[in-house]
């Protein structure tokens, strides 16, 4: 049953055409990774989804309704939250500020408060530094925020861009595998990555961006096999 | 010494009037990272449309005048509030994609049309608060006799503070204003709908400016049409002195702006006040670019 599919989705930015027609879909319960190199788009394709940018040609359906028409803050509502590139916590707030706006959406205090236990559950880290600033974290803790923040909107799917970035490998390790307990939670996960040896191991299908476009798309162990991805993207 | 705290709290009281003005700049340039240059004429609104209400519409004849002057305050207040909200829908919301340079010059022209509006409507002389309007009693303290109209003053502008600052800290939508000033997109990421946010600040700042309209003309008895450029100046000054975008460096770079200008007048010369005031934020500016409590750098002035 397919949660999200883009068929079609061409960006601009300004007069450069960015994304050619994207064609992509994620079921329910998966972890799709997105490959590529820097600038193959794939940042641009998870801001289309959740609406901060708009792209002026295709579709994009979630749950079977089209989302290209709604306004962006509404997208978190439905059940698309996404921890973005570069994180982009609030700096000048608390840990636990930060935390209680990513659930700004969600009505019911109470649940709130057991998702909040859940994600310092997940991260223990930020439970210890709930009233530091977020700003003083370091940047494997910036991204456990990020993350968590997103899960706070209790979605459905869950978009993050680039957890590994600039991370040392053993938090690498631990945040993917947070992903996967996230994962098993029920979320569905749409990962993008340039890490693509961990991202593959840890999604059931991958696409490859190159330069706005879809090249590849595969299981990921056929993507782990695959020649020609070994040598562009897994190091030969 | 005597002289010293009387000074002080003279200098608290139009500090605090400073600080509210201030809070409108700086909330404001916080979500839009821009100057609203017709901010000083909400506040001379503000003292127009209190002083229409209080005598026009005589309402201190259908109210006990301290009740009066409490309900004129607040509907002042929700008033040019409204004209604030309008404002943003006229002058800045139709550019927020244009380029900064464009909405400079559009707050300039709101600036311009709104002290000619009150010009033409009230003409060109200088008003006067009727005197009954001030609360005449004078309160005993350390020795030393002080109008109570400036203890009110004092008082009611550190109400407004503490209530704001109550409202920014402490509340979900407080939380969410502080978001959209530190990164639009990624509160937009979390749900918050940011041209809401921007509508409330230009409720809030614009009604805390308009109130102080008010208070001056209570406080000082006098109002005239160009009111909001000399106020508005000293408040954005204290909105820089304090770091512009901070709310409670607003809050500081106002009183202290007051105080500052209030011991120069006692000391020094009365002359001499404008002159000392912007001194002190020159240095404080050498010392500190950023303003007193600002973190960022000031590049997007």
């Amino acid at each position: 049953m397919a949660l999200l599919t883009l068929s079609g989705i061409r960006v601009r930015y300004g007069r450069v055409e960015v994304l050619h027609g994207i064609d992509l879909r994620v079921d329910e319960g998966e972890i799709v990774t997105i490959l590529g190199a820097n600038g193959a788009g794939k940042s641009t394709t998870l801001l289309s989804i959740s609406g901060l940018v708009r792209p002026f040609a295709g579709e994009m359906l979630f749950d079977g309704k089209p989302l290209l028409k709604v306004p962006s803050h509404e997208v978190v509502g439905l059940g698309i939250a996404q921890s973005p590139e570069g994180r982009r916590v609030f700096g000048a707030m608390t840990v636990l500020e930060n935390l209680r706006l990513g659930a700004f959406c969600i009505r019911d205090a109470a649940r709130s408060e057991r998702t909040l236990e859940w994600i310092f559950d997940l991260f223990p880290r930020l439970l210890e530094r709930k009233e530091q600033l977020a700003g003083t974290l370091s940047g494997g803790e910036q991204q456990m925020l990020a993350i968590g923040r997103a899960l706070m909107a209790e979605p459905r799917l869950l978009l993050l861009d680039e957890p590994s970035l600039g991370l040392a490998p053993l938090l690498v390790r631990s945040i993917f595998e947070t992903v996967r307990a996230i994962n098993e939670r029920g979320v569905t996960v749409l990962l993008v990555e340039q890490n693509a040896r961990a991202a593959l191991r840890l999604a059931t299908r991958g696409y490859v961006l190159e330069v706005g476009r879809v090249v590849m798309e595969d299981r990921a162990e056929a993507l782990l096999a695959n020649a020609s991805i070994r040598e562009a993207y897994l190091g030969g | 010494m005597e002289q010293f705290l009387q000074q002080v709290l003279n200098g608290l009281a139009v500090g605090g009037i400073y600080a509210l003005v201030a809070l409108g700049y700086t909330m404001v340039y916080g979500v839009l990272k821009l100057i609203n240059f017709a901010h000083g004429d909400l506040f001379t609104i503000g003292a127009y449309l209190g002083l229409t209400l209080l005598v026009s519409c005589n309402l201190s004849g259908l109210l006990p005048v301290p009740l009066a002057v409490l309900a004129v305050f607040i509907m002042v207040a929700l008033l040019v509030a409204l004209i604030g909200f309008l404002l943003e829908r006229a002058a800045y919301r139709p550019l927020r994609h244009a380029g900064r340079l464009s909405a400079v010059v559009s707050a300039l022209g709101a600036s311009i049309f709104f002290q000619n509006a009150v010009m033409l409507l009230y003409g060109a002389r200088v008003y006067v608060y009727p005197d009954f309007l001030r609360p005449d009693f004078t309160v005993h303290l350390f020795g030393m006799n002080v109008p109570g109209v400036r203890l009110l003053v004092i008082a009611a502008s550190i109400m407004l503070m503490l209530g704001l600052w109550a409202f920014i800290q402490r509340t979900r939508i407080g939380a969410a204003i502080r978001a959209v000033a530190i990164d639009p997109g990624a509160a937009q990421l979390m749900g918050i709908n940011v041209d809401r946010i921007i509508s409330l600040v230009f409720l809030i700042g614009p009604g805390l400016g308009g109130a102080a309209g008010l208070m001056v003309g209570i406080y000082y008895g006098q109002i005239d049409f160009t009111m909001g450029w000399s106020y508005g100046l000293k408040a954005f000054t204290a909105a820089i002195l304090g770091g512009i975008g901070n709310i409670p460096g607003a809050m500081l770079g106002g009183l202290l702006l007051g105080v500052i200008e209030a011991l120069a007048a006692g000391y020094i010369a009365i002359a001499w006040k404008d002159a000392i005031a912007f001194l002190v934020l020159i240095l404080i500016l050498i010392i500190r670019p950023t303003g007193i409590l600002g973190e960022r750098t000031a590049d997007k002035l």
